[in-house]
Parts: structure tokens; sequence; C-alpha cells
């Protein structure tokens, strides 16, 4: 089990993501519905729902790559929409759905990148990157030739490479062996909790989330059903585990809604 | 807008060619055998014309200059197309990388590759058929550099409708040069085309280059007029392409393709 360890920043101190009246429409279709969240530093915040909910949505606003209909973003007090660039330095991300191009190798999709994200020190951030997610072997290895786990562990070097203040990962552990996935989630604890940096994660795996967030954040239909600790919010909704109140928000979102 | 970012779009093009035999030889495939043809083809008309015409210069000339064009056009769009095929935009676009710098750097890309298009143009149609650029004089830069921009902004516009359209879409932009060619009067002058076809001419800036090369090739002078009207048309075309680009790549944010662009359209 890990230990989460304790904050090292000021309670008071500012959000690094900031979500504000977040609302995503497709013609008539609400994807996102008014959202607002923040994320604190060193805060592993959990955003959890079923299949369609608007997870993949709300990531690729704060990503930039998609318009909100309305709402405002900031990353770190910088408005996504009008600072995108400087939002997005100290950003990074991780998904099973962008893989890194395959036919460049893992050490030239780094380099690529780490350019783009203005590291410094490049080289030897890489090399550090490579050991600790033990892919130095893989170095001149094209992506597209590795399993997709070990595509899995270069994605989150890469998402690691400009040491982001604001780090999303959808469903990051999903390709991955149990062993691995459980060293990738200390990977990350350690990370939230020395560099000073908020993480978004998604999820199905609600072991994983229990083990891992600070705080959840239950999706339906575009709108937050619930919020709460991961430990403590299925017993406050009378349900046994965490998965049981997963199915449930899935199912019977009614029977959920917030007060 | 910030160098190293740029740098790292070329970075990644020449990662590519560098590793890739399929992507080395277009580079100088398609050059080599469309000089060596028009070489023979030129050598055979002034064995037979008895007209006392050079037609190494003249057809082998402007076969040089248009394919300098079209390897500046696809220097730019094969840039962007790598980007397509490996499904790249998701993570390209959610960095700091902004449009221009993104854009530049396909146009850097474009700047290598056709400079090697150019080059093994140039020593075959020199070494084998006795190709002389010094017939042209310095007016030899002026044409290059009115192609080269007429190129940059065909190929960001074809970019632009490969982003908006779909990956499909790459068949629009193949044959953009062939539709042009004889509008661009680059074997024959603009007085033998019909006249609306001479008014979508004079819109095109190659057609100022290949009438004022055949006109130093009658001995004749280029007019500085035509030449600033072809150079101001190229530059207008360029700024209009990235504006162009700019707005297809607004949309695509708006209505989500970007996120999910391997779907061709969201609706």
């Amino acid at each position: 089990m890990i230990r989460h360890s304790p904050r090292t920043e000021p309670v008071n101190s500012p959000p690094v993501l900031s979500v504000a009246g977040l609302c995503k429409t497709y013609g008539g279709t609400v994807a996102v519905d008014g959202i607002s969240f923040e994320v604190a530093r060193n805060e592993i915040l959990g955003l959890l729902g079923p299949n369609g909910a608007g997870k993949t949505t709300t990531i690729s606003m704060i990503l930039g790559v998609l318009e909100p209909t309305s709402g405002t973003i900031q990353v770190e007090g910088r408005d996504i929409a009008k600072q995108r660039s400087a939002a997005l330095e100290c950003t990074n991300f991780a998904a099973v759905y962008a893989p890194l191009p395959g036919n460049l190798t893992v050490y030239q999709n780094l380099r690529v990148f780490g350019m783009i994200y203005g590291v410094k020190e490049l080289r030897s951030r890489i090399q550090a990157l490579l050991e600790q997610f033990e892919l130095d072997k893989f170095r001149d290895v094209k992506c597209g030739l590795l399993s997709s786990g070990e595509q899995t562990r270069v994605s989150l070097a890469k998402a690691m490479l400009n040491r982001p203040h604001l780090l999303l990962l959808d469903e990051p552990t999903a390709s991955l062996d149990p062993a691995t996935a459980g060293d990738i989630r200390k990977k990350i604890r350690e990370l939230a909790a020395e560099k000073n940096c908020g993480v978004l994660w998604t999820s199905h795996n609600m072991y994983e989330v229990a083990e891992v967030c600070d705080r959840v954040l239950f999706l339906s239909h575009g709108k937050i059903l619930l919020a709460g600790d991961p430990k403590a919010l299925p017993g406050e909704h009378g349900k046994a585990t965490l998965e049981e109140l997963f199915i449930t928000v899935a199912r019977e979102p009614l029977t959920l809604e917030m007060g | 807008m910030r160098l190293s970012r740029t740098m790292a779009i070329v970075l990644r093009q020449y990662y590519l060619i560098r590793g890739s035999l399929s992507r080395v030889l277009p580079l100088l495939t398609w050059v080599g055998i469309d000089m060596v043809l028009w070489g023979f083809i030129t050598k055979y008309l002034n064995s037979v014309s008895g007209s006392g015409i050079n037609f190494v210069p003249r057809l082998l000339g402007a076969v040089l200059l248009w394919d300098f064009f079209i390897r500046v056009m696809q220097g730019v769009t094969m840039a962007f197309f790598e980007d397509v095929w490996s499904r790249n935009f998701l993570n390209f676009f959610a960095t700091p990388l902004s449009i221009t710098e993104y854009v530049t750097g396909l146009v850097l890309s474009s700047t290598a590759t056709s400079s090697v298009g150019l080059v093994v143009m140039l020593l075959l149609a020199t070494t084998i058929f006795g190709l002389s650029f010094f017939v042209y004089g310095l007016l030899l830069i002026p044409f290059l550099l009115v192609l080269f921009l007429f190129g940059i902004s065909l190929g960001i516009v074809g970019s632009a409708m490969v982003l908006r359209l779909g990956p499909a879409a790459e068949w629009f932009v193949w044959p953009i040069p062939a539709v042009l060619s004889p509008f661009a009067g680059v074997f024959y002058p603009l007085a033998t085309l019909p006249g609306w076809m001479r008014f979508c001419a004079h819109l095109l800036p190659p057609s100022y280059v290949f009438e004022g090369m055949r006109r130093i090739l009658n001995g004749g002078a280029m007019p500085a007029m035509a030449l600033l009207w072809g150079g101001g048309l190229a530059v207008l075309y360029v700024v209009c392409a990235g504006w162009f680009f700019a707005r297809m790549y607004r949309q695509a944010v708006r209505t989500g393709l970007i996120a999910r662009y391997s779907a061709e359209s969201v609706s």
C-alpha cells in the first residue's frame, strides 16, 4: 500500500487548476454541463464516471485541444483561452488514446517533445526518465515496436519531461500489468507529493482510485454528481466499496443527485 | 514564438527522413526522372526542329523550375502528413506549440527537402544536358523565390484542407500542381491561352516567372513591374494561407476534430 506523503505547500496556496462553469455542447448534445472544480498542489484528483460521462471531453478542454462552449479554465492562474502556451508550458498529459509516434525511437520522441516544452539540460533529463521508467534498453527502439505497456511507460516519461505542475492522466495504467501499474502509481504519488504537482486522474479501476486519489469527482451526463474522499464516499452513500458506488452512478444516477 | 519549438518540428522530420530509405528516395527519384526524361526530349527537339531555337533552357529549364515549385509544396504537405499518418495531432497540439511555430517548422522542413531536390536537378540538367542558368542571370534568384513562396502557400492551404476534412482529403492535395500547370504557362506563352485562362494565369505568381524566363531567352528584359506583381502575389498568398490554416485549426478546436481526428468529422 502506498503511504500518502504529507503536503509540502501551505493549504491556502492557489490551485494548480481552476475550472469554472465549464460547458461543452455538440449541436443539441450536452457533453459537459457547467462543471466547476479545482486541483490543489500536491493533490491527486480522480475524475470518475461511466463511458460518455464527459471525462475525456473535460481533459481535452483543459489541454486546449477542444474549445469550451462556455466557462473558464485556469492553469496556475493563466487562462487557457488567452494564454494557451504559457498555461500548457507547465502542463503535461498521458492518455491511452495518444501514444507517441511509432515511427520514432523512444529517445527521438522524448527529445522532440523535450524541445517543444523547452526542457533545460534535456539530454540528462531524458536519461533520468529512461532510468526512472525502466526504458533504457528501449532507448533506440521505435515506439511502434514496443508492447502497449512499454508504450504507456514512454507516454508517462513524456508526461514528466517538463516537471509539470499540472499532470493530466487519462487511464494511465490501463494497459499495464499489476506490478508495473503499482510502480507507476507510486511514482506519480511521489511526484505529486514532492514536486508541487497537481494531478487529474481518470481510471475505471476503483481499487487504484481509492489507493491513489486524495479526492474524487463522479461525473454523470456531463455533471458532477458526487465529490469527496474516495475512502469515505461509499459509506456516506450506503455502499460498501467505491466500485459499488461507481456502478450505482452508472446505472441509477438519479438516486445519488447531490443536494 | 520560440525557436526551439519550431526546431523540434524540423528535428522530427530529420529523424524520419534519416532513418527511412522510402522517404529519402522520393526526394531524389522523381526530380531525377523528370530531368532525364525532359533532357532527352529537349535534345530530340533540338535535333529535329531546325528552327535554331534551343529547347534546353526553354523546356528543361521550365521543368526544373516547375518541379522545384512542386517539391516545395509537397515538402510542406508531406511533413504535415507525417503527423496525420502517425496520429500525432493530439500530442503536438496539447503542448505549448503555437500554430505559427508548427507551420514555420513545416516550412523549414520543406526548405531543406526541396533544396536537396533542387541540387539534384541542377546537377543532372547542367552536367548531362548542358543547361546553363547563366542565361537567366541574377533573375534566377527572384524566380526561385517567387516559386518557393507560392509553393509554401499552396502547401499550407493543402495541409489546412486535410486538417479540416480529414486524412482522406489528401486526394485533393496531390493534383493541385497538375491542375495549375496549364494556367501557369510553364511550357507556352500566356498569349496561347484563351481570355478566361489568361485572366486566371495573371493571378498565379508562377506565370510571371515563366513569361519572364521566355522573354529573357528571346533576348528581351524582364519587366520589373511583372516581377513585383509575381512576388507581391506570392507574399499575399503566403499570408492568406497562414490565415486559412489558423482558421481551419480554430474550427477544428471548436468542433473537437483535433481530439478525434481519425473520425474525419464530428457530425
